[in-house]
């Protein structure tokens, strides 16, 4: 597999991680990984142990899964328990727990819900079962929303009445800003999701240097892509000059995919997003834009617009999923964390995603020493 | 979000690419990326291709890699040659 | 948040909710001294029968597609029966087979299906001695269900259980693992990918009785179907009271496979394999092994794949292909594509 095994590289890794280890500081290094699929690859590659202690790594809130409204799951919940409705969506949503139960959970009692790979699929869908009515599911940041609006654009194109999108699209920077403003963590680097830097480029991140004054490196998700950008953010400390490092030259470019971001801006409106775990963050979030909303689920099925505070209903089981994608508290700080709260048993979504900060801790993390 | 992979082109109608990963094939939307080329190589993320690798900068990378892990082999056998030697 | 008080998906995929439901409901209700050993088969004393052990076994086929690459419904019915046994050190002797019927099945694939299963009890020599057919409406099965049970006899002196590893043995496998349950996936409606790969389908009781000849004093087989090699490692350490350390660069995995995995994002440590065992023998005759298994057409790309230490008892250890380590965990929900 070219351009894959070759980044898996042993001896580049123990380099790497030599490096990193030899440029550390008396004090760890905090860099956060925003985005939850680095926080997969890093615990399955057991890098967390091996980086530690010159670097200490603090996951974000770039799961989407993680951060969905609890409120928006029950709706999907809802919908796929009507009568001619089936909901399409990606494998990762279908455990993760709304209020009361899953999609996996309605499907138990009835709903009909489908796996798809690709939002495409459930066009296919739609055309094969004209009688229905097909909701894809839209989550995802920047990388997955320009695909959605892609599937908008052709639904349009091909004047397919019986489909339609709900969004749970998020963006990045936004809930990025939200955490360092609130002050809870202290930053010393941020590891930059590469594939939304693919769609957004990498500029887009430079706010975090210029008014945060926290280096930010840009990184694949391959071992040793996330090894080269943790080791240039370490470099970057130490010469004091914070700013954006793309360490993932292959597959990003300073300003992005221009034909993504067209897509989005005409087919999705910026909007206010309650962000489970943080709370509403305004203009984080994306709707169907007017010329769209046709094809616009919460309109079609005249569904409430969802808008929660930061308590959840977990919260009061004591999940502290909010403050773990905050980047506050550690996993295993979690007191429900191994014990009522387990992947098979989750309380909170960042135990039911693969890539939730909890589930990677359980699943790679307790100690393997 | 994150599952984005790079698979080669191997075939473009219209919009629509077969792309090809250790044999497995697919057939995916360039919509993204309607500059891709047959031979290229793209990320794929949710049938879609979002980004177009740049190989010049995946080559440097890979190379930087071999020479290291070329390093490493020479350093081992220096140090299995002293401890033969030593012995 | 609610617990579910509903059957899942997730109870049939061989994780963490498996064992639970086997735990909370069907031990909790019919438990013995046998059925608690939670083996691959049962262990018989017959009265009056002198010699080796008579292991008895049940297994149930519900795969959808009913024919794919490498194989369909029926071979996997018969081979899943006569492995089970197998992994007690048993060869197969007596299969019964019952099938449930969606009416509106076609009879030239019903047809297909029994040759399949005559073409597989055949190799395994096995005889199918007795069945049972029913129904059901069209609606209330996927074509076809399959249940067969079977009996089967141990050479004398042969004890394998999964709880017979001791610290000091070697783990060995016999051979790629996640080409069947990956050769499904991909196949799977709305999934659209086009592979070259095949399900691993095979009877190994002939691989079986290759290794017990050159190695009798072999502990424990398992063969790791739903749940993955991960999910079989973590029963064996649970089973046996010990810690498996095993090497991801020693894992062989073939290429589709690991590019099928990527692709959608499923790891093939996780997926069903149904033509491979893993075998947990004292160091001694690792190497005796291994060159028999290897010279077995279902073993060519067999290998040591770990070790068995004291450490902690239930955990499975994983050394990353960088050199890293990190626990190899059970399964816990369905293996479902992701996006993230």
């Amino acid at each position: 597999m070219t351009y894959i095994q070759g980044f898996r590289n042993p001896a580049a890794a123990r380099h790497l991680i030599e490096r990193i280890h030899a440029l550390g500081d008396a004090a760890p290094m905090r860099v956060m990984e925003f985005c939850g699929g680095h926080t997969h690859a890093i615990m399955r590659y057991g890098l967390r142990e091996a980086l530690a202690p010159a670097v200490e790594l603090l996951s974000g809130p770039g799961c989407p899964v993680c951060v969905s409204a609890s409120a928006d799951i029950d709706q999907a919940i809802g919908l796929s328990l009507r009568p001619g409705v089936t909901v399409a969506t990606f494998g990762d949503m279908i455990r993760v727990p709304g209020s009361d139960t899953s999609l996996q959970g309605a499907r138990a009692q009835g709903g009909d819900v489908r796996v798809v790979y690709s939002a495409l699929d459930s066009l296919e869908l739609a055309r094969k079962l004209p009688q229905r009515q097909i909701v894809m599911l839209g989550i995802g940041f920047e990388t997955t929303a320009p695909t959605i609006a892609a599937t908008v654009a052709q639904a349009r194109a091909e004047g397919l009445g019986n489909w339609s999108v709900y969004s749970m699209h998020k963006l990045t920077d936004p809930a990025m800003r939200a955490i360092l403003d609130a002050g809870e963590v202290r930053l010393d680097g941020v590891l930059g999701p590469g594939h939304v830097a693919a769609i957004t480029g990498w500029q887009a991140w430079e706010f975090l240097p210029r008014e945060y004054g926290v280096p930010c490196a840009v990184s694949g998700f391959e071992p040793t892509d996330i090894l080269q950008a943790i080791l240039a953010l370490v470099e970057s400390r130490r010469e004091g000059a914070p700013r954006v490092i793309n360490a993932y030259g292959r597959g990003v470019t300073p300003g992005g995919n221009a034909v993504a971001q067209g897509l989005m801006a005409q087919v999705f409106r910026v909007a206010p997003a309650a962000w489970r775990g943080i709370g509403l963050i305004p203009a984080s979030g994306l709707d169907l834009a007017e010329s769209y909303a046709e094809w616009d689920a919460r309109r079609r099925f005249d569904l409430p617009d969802v808008a929660e505070g930061p308590l959840d209903a977990e919260a009061a089981l004591g999940c502290r999923c909010g403050e773990v994608l905050r980047g506050v508290t550690l996993p295993p700080e979690c007191p429900l964390f191994g014990g009522a709260c387990t992947p098979a048993h989750p309380v909170g979504p960042c135990m039911v995603s693969a890539e939730g900060a909890c589930a990677a801790h359980h699943r790679y993390g307790r100690s393997a020493a | 979000m994150c599952l984005a992979v790079p698979v080669r082109v191997v075939e473009i109608e219209g919009q629509v690419a077969r792309v090809e990963l250790g044999g497995v094939l697919r057939e995916i939307s360039l919509v993204l990326t309607p500059d891709a080329q047959v031979g290229d190589y793209v990320l794929i993320h949710t049938g879609f291709a979002i980004s177009v690798l740049d190989e010049e900068e995946a080559q440097e990378t890979l190379r930087l890699f071999a020479e290291l892990e070329a390093a490493e082999a020479l350093l081992d056998k220096e140090a299995s040659d002293t401890e033969t030697a030593d012995a | 948040m609610t617990r579910d008080v509903h059957v899942l998906m997730a109870h049939g995929s061989g994780g963490v909710l498996s064992h639970e439901l086997i735990r909370d409901v069907f031990v909790r209700q019919l438990g013995n001294q046998t059925l608690d050993g939670l083996e691959d088969a049962a262990l018989l004393a017959l009265d009056g029968s002198a010699g080796g052990n008579w292991a008895m076994t049940t297994d149930s086929f519900v795969v959808k597609p009913l024919f794919f690459p490498g194989g369909d419904i029926g071979k996997l019915a018969v081979c899943g029966t006569v492995n089970d046994l197998a992994m007690r050190g048993a060869q197969p002797r007596y299969l019964t087979v019952g099938f449930i019927l969606e009416e509106g099945l076609a009879l030239a694939e019903l047809e297909r299906i029994v040759a399949s299963m005559a073409a597989a009890a055949c190799e395994a020599g096995a005889q199918i001695v007795a069945g049972d057919t029913k129904v059901v409406e069209r609606g209330s099965g996927d074509g076809v269900f399959i249940n067969t049970a079977g009996l089967g006899r141990a050479p004398e002196g042969v004890d394998v259980s999964a709880a017979n590893a001791r610290p000091g043995d070697l783990v060995l496998l016999s051979g790629a693992v996640g080409d069947h349950g990956l050769a499904i996936m991909t196949r799977r409606e709305g999934l659209r990918f086009d592979t070259p790969l095949e399900s691993d389908c095979a009877p190994l009781n002939g691989l079986v009785a290759e290794m017990l000849a050159v190695c009798p004093e072999l502990h424990v087989l398992r063969d790791p179907t739903r749940g993955g090699l991960a999910t079989a490692l973590n029963e064996l350490a649970e089973a046996s009271r010990v810690e498996i350390m095993v090497r991801e660069a020693d894992i062989p995995v073939h290429p589709a496979v690991a590019a099928a995995g990527e692709l959608l994002g499923l790891d093939p440590l996780y997926v069903a394999n149904e033509g491979k065992l893993i075998a947990i023998a004292p160091a001694s005759c690792a190497e005796a092994l291994l060159a028999a298994m290897r010279a077995h057409p279902y073993g060519r790309e067999a290998a040591i794949i770990g070790r068995v230490i004291a450490g902690h008892p239930g955990r499975v250890v994983l050394e990353t292909e960088l050199g890293t380590r990190r626990l190899l965990d059970m399964l816990s929900g369905e293996q479902l594509p992701r996006i993230c």
